[in-house]
């Protein structure tokens, strides 16, 4: 059986976002103040009070495949705004999380995944992130997955700009100790999902 | 004072601007910064998106450091490292079997007690009437937007600083150093946060709006306490302009900045040089014109 198929379940999902998110689903009563506040609700297909009205209803998988989950800033206005203090912002961490531990992201929200995955690898390689290999990291695996070349130069420029600066060093930092980073990744994640 | 610094991955790299600023100034004012012996990255939005458990035990093993060494007070001046902080202190001081469980994780006994404080909770604690008795320029001529953005003050039950909504903690430092700010409707809206790379159209968009109604309001700068937005507001300043067709030409300074001009610090000795976007025709003086009709201390 496909991981989708086990793990899309909704009975199964939402405790789990629930758990994740420690916050109750069902206390939503749908005023809408979270989408009127989101920076990004314009542009997302589901925005954030039908995404928790997707998961009362029990269809998950519409909500763990949605665009806005990505498109999501993290600014922590629903969370902060909501009557009923369901941790809408923390809702889509997990279902962030989910999804990409699912494997059902699509290709349109790849590159904020990508992203997201080359920052950590970068930490629980060095233990701080180093901002040079970061982005190499990151524009090299949008290309692998079928960016273009323009994307992977686009901000080529910026590396003089900023050494000129000396905001940039071509050796980061590192922590010391980065075998205890490492056992931490190790405790927390599956490191083959990185 | 003393108090345990944890410079986040932003300070010792691309902002390390706001650490020079910073650093100048509590130098002054006689603050004792020591920082936390190999630290870790906090995890950020990366941590929290795609690890719950990650995103706790990042910044518990820093807590744990700090604790260790016996300090009760940390100064974290990126709110987003402050915030992950202060989440993970709130989640571990409310579950006892978290904070087995984290410690074993982290491989240190965390407790979840030190006090986390953002740049103007530190300001604050130094005490607005001894930054006041430290002027040597009064920022006569800063007409300043106070930025706070998301994290200082959101999510409003960890951070539990100042007002999510109507913030104007920054506000009372600039005009206690005889600096002017404006009211203005984008104080508390997101800049794009880390979608620098990821996602540059939103960045462009949302700190788009952010100059214009700080512009459309009568600032001749904005203040920010916070690297990302910093980042995206200063550095992505010129693909804003060219993105819209227009000219900002808006400088944007750290509260460390500002605070640095007030107590006599040159530009360079901040930092302030190293800004992308160039801020040297705001002059910093005594002998502005602004000072007269007690204009100093209003919007």
């Amino acid at each position: 059986m496909k991981p989708e198929n086990v793990c899309l379940n909704s009975s199964s999902v939402v405790p789990l976002v629930e758990s994740l998110a420690q916050t109750q689903i069902c206390d939503c009563y749908q005023c809408g103040k979270c989408t009127a506040g989101c920076p990004m609700a314009d542009g997302m297909d589901i925005p954030p009070t039908r995404l928790i009205r997707l998961l009362q209803l029990g269809h998950a998988k519409r909500a763990l495949e949605a665009q806005a989950i990505w498109q999501c800033v993290s600014c922590q206005t629903c969370a902060t705004r909501c009557p009923k203090s369901v941790d809408c912002a923390g809702v889509m961490d997990a279902l962030r999380q989910l999804s990409a531990e699912r494997g059902v992201t699509t290709r349109k929200q790849q590159r904020t995944v990508l992203f997201q995955k080359a920052f950590l690898r970068n930490i629980r390689r060095n233990g701080r992130l180093n901002e040079l290999e970061l982005i190499g990291e990151f524009k090299f695996s949008t290309f692998l997955h079928g960016r273009s070349l323009s994307f992977l130069f686009k901000d080529a420029t910026l590396a003089p700009q900023l050494m000129k600066r000396k905001k940039f060093h071509l050796v980061g930092e590192k922590a010391h100790d980065r075998a205890v980073v490492a056992r931490i990744f190790a405790r927390c994640m599956d490191n083959s999902l990185l | 004072m003393n108090l345990a610094y944890y410079p986040g991955c932003a300070l010792h790299g691309s902002s390390n601007d706001y650490e020079q600023s910073l650093r100048a100034c509590l130098e002054t004012l006689d603050v004792q910064l020591k920082e936390i012996d190999d630290w870790i990255c906090c995890g950020a939005t990366a941590a929290h998106s795609l690890n719950q458990k990650l995103s706790v035990a990042l910044p518990a093993r820093n807590l744990a450091l700090a604790e260790n060494k016996g300090f009760r007070e940390m100064l974290a001046p990126c709110p987003m490292c402050s915030m992950q902080l202060l989440k993970a202190r709130k989640a571990l001081a409310e579950d006892e079997a978290l904070r087995r469980s984290m410690s074993e994780i982290v491989e240190l006994e965390v407790r979840g007690d030190t006090q986390v404080l953002n740049l103007i909770q530190l300001f604050e604690r130094i005490g607005l009437d001894r930054l006041k008795a430290a002027v040597k320029a009064p920022l006569g001529s800063i007409c300043a937007a106070c930025y706070y953005g998301c994290l200082l003050t959101r999510p409003a039950s960890v951070v539990e600083f100042d007002d999510s909504e109507q913030p104007r903690s920054m506000e009372k430092i600039l005009e206690a150093l005889g600096g002017k700010t404006v009211d203005w409707n984008y104080r508390t809206e997101c800049c794009g946060a880390g979608m620098t790379m990821a996602n540059e159209q939103t960045v462009l968009d949302l700190s788009h709006k952010i100059l214009s109604d700080a512009a459309a309001h009568g600032a001749n700068c904005l203040v920010v306490a916070c690297p990302m937005c910093h980042v995206n507001l200063d550095m992505k300043q010129p693909d804003i302009e060219r993105h819209y067709g227009v000219r900002h030409a808006m400088p944007i300074y750290y509260l460390s900045d500002v605070v640095g001009l007030a107590l006599g610090f040159k530009p360079e000795a901040l930092g302030v040089n190293r800004h992308f976007i160039c801020s040297a025709d705001l002059k910093v003086s005594t002998a502005d014109a602004d000072l007269k009709a007690g204009a100093v201390g209003k919007a």
